[in-house]
């Protein structure tokens, strides 16, 4: 990995009046296309926007969902055991310590950072970048950057307990073992993750930067 | 504006000229990447893809894990707890995992060998577009590999009650994994983009 040698001066797309495609990066001079509305790319035929559409207001809403799936995900059964006329229904905390007293950590381990601790910290993170937006925040750009790539990469390991679930009703239900079912929470765990997924995708980090070329703006018309 | 592109995850507009074959160009601002070159990007791609198609239907087609209990063994496939979970009533479930581990990774190589195909032979294809816009649209969708620790984590948990025999299906399945993976960093996205470029300008 190198650097690209710098020769045009620091000036970003939105500056310069260019919308840069999301899908081809071709850079775009929207006068050269006609109307304001409905810009389409003329490499790769995608709508232009300069920063992702209401950015913000989109990731609010898919957080605050996300917040608001995370507690039946955790409180409901996300599986039901029913061995000799015994049923058992275990949520992702009673299998994770159900894990620890039987000695299994490394597992322990694996189901409570990727369920669990994962799923809440991304929470926490697209909150805080969002609050840092809204706040016009320089502070640490490029660290808050690499924290945005972070929260976008991890998020499909929380998957794992799903599939987790879906190789058991596989499994032990052939077996004839025992049956084996999803329960509710299951549902709501799929949901904490699909929601926050998409929030992560909806979020605009070119917005971060924003605050800086206004400031900068601000600065030199002054 | 030739060789001028903005970073899209800061915006900063900087000049990327013609990489050597197999680096790489990062924004100087943010550090996000801006453009891999890739080196025999179309045959490459061309031949993951393929290997890619091929290992799919053997992951599909044979048993995946057996269950062993006492003399009896029961062989599931891929997709029989996809089936299990939509009979007992959890369709929502059962088709996320269907579209994470069998569609999405399906799409992306029939996707892909469309496209390289395409700029293999010099024609754009009905659509060729679409097509290649939406295989970057499916790319965070696809998660085979976590499907991988899921049945490691179930194997570990199985282990008490019986058996689990692994079958031939986990280890095209494992290969899949990687062969995708490779297919996706092995095409380059801006060279797809210019031949199409130079297709449409010339036949205008
Ligand atoms: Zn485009
Ligand atoms: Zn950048």
């Amino acid at each position: 990995m190198r650097p690209v040698p710098q020769k045009t001066p620091i000036i970003t797309a939105r500056q310069a009046s260019l919308i840069s495609c999301h899908s081809c990066h071709l850079l775009c001079k929207p006068t050269a296309l006609g109307s304001n509305h409905g810009l389409v790319c003329p490499r790769c035929g995608a709508k232009l926007h300069s920063r992702k559409v209401n950015s913000l207001k989109r990731t609010w809403a898919l957080i605050l969902a996300a917040f608001i799936f995370y507690i039946p995900a955790n409180l409901l059964p996300i599986t039901t055991v029913i061995s000799l006329g015994k049923a058992q229904s275990d949520t992702i905390m009673s299998g994770v310590i159900y894990f620890i007293h039987t000695g299994m950590w490394p597992i322990a381990l694996v189901i409570f950072v990727a369920s669990v601790f994962v799923p809440f910290l991304k929470l926490i993170i697209l909150t805080y970048l969002l609050i840092t937006v809204q706040r016009r925040s320089t502070w640490r750009l490029k660290d808050r950057t690499r924290l945005y790539r972070i929260t976008e990469a991890v998020g499909r390991w929380s998957m794992v307990d799903i599939y987790v679930v879906t190789i058991l009703v596989a499994l032990v239900n052939l077996g004839a073992l025992a049956t084996i079912s999803a329960g509710p929470g299951a549902i709501f765990f799929a949901a904490v993750v699909v929601t926050t997924m998409f929030a992560a995708m909806s979020f605009d980090p070119r917005l971060m930067w924003d605050a800086k070329e206004s400031l900068n703006g601000r600065i030199q018309h002054t | 504006m030739s060789g001028l592109i903005a970073c899209h995850e800061c915006d900063l507009m900087q000049r990327v000229g013609t990489l050597p074959e197999g680096s790489t160009a990062t924004c100087v601002r943010c550090g996000a990447i801006l453009h891999k070159r890739k080196p025999n990007s179309i045959e490459r791609t061309l031949a993951f893809a393929l290997s890619g198609l091929i290992l799919f239907g053997v992951t599909n087609a044979f048993p995946f894990l057996s269950l062993k209990i006492g003399a009896q063994v029961q062989e599931t496939k891929l997709i029989t707890g996809i089936l299990e979970l939509h009979k007992s009533g959890m369709s929502e479930i059962a088709f996320l995992v269907f579209f994470t581990t069998i569609l999405v990774p399906f799409l992306q190589l029939t996707g892909i060998l469309y496209v390289v195909l395409s700029v293999r032979f010099g024609r754009l294809y009905p659509k060729f577009r679409r097509v290649f816009r939406y295989i970057n649209l499916l790319q965070p969708w696809g998660m085979m590999e976590v499907f991988m620790l899921g049945i490691l984590v179930s194997i570990v948990k199985l282990a008490k009650m019986a058996k689990i025999i692994p079958g031939i299906s986990i280890f095209a399945f494992f290969a899949l994994i990687v062969v995708i993976a490779a297919a996706i960093s092995s095409l380059d996205m801006h060279l797809v983009w210019e031949k199409c470029d130079q297709y449409r300008k010339k036949h205008r």
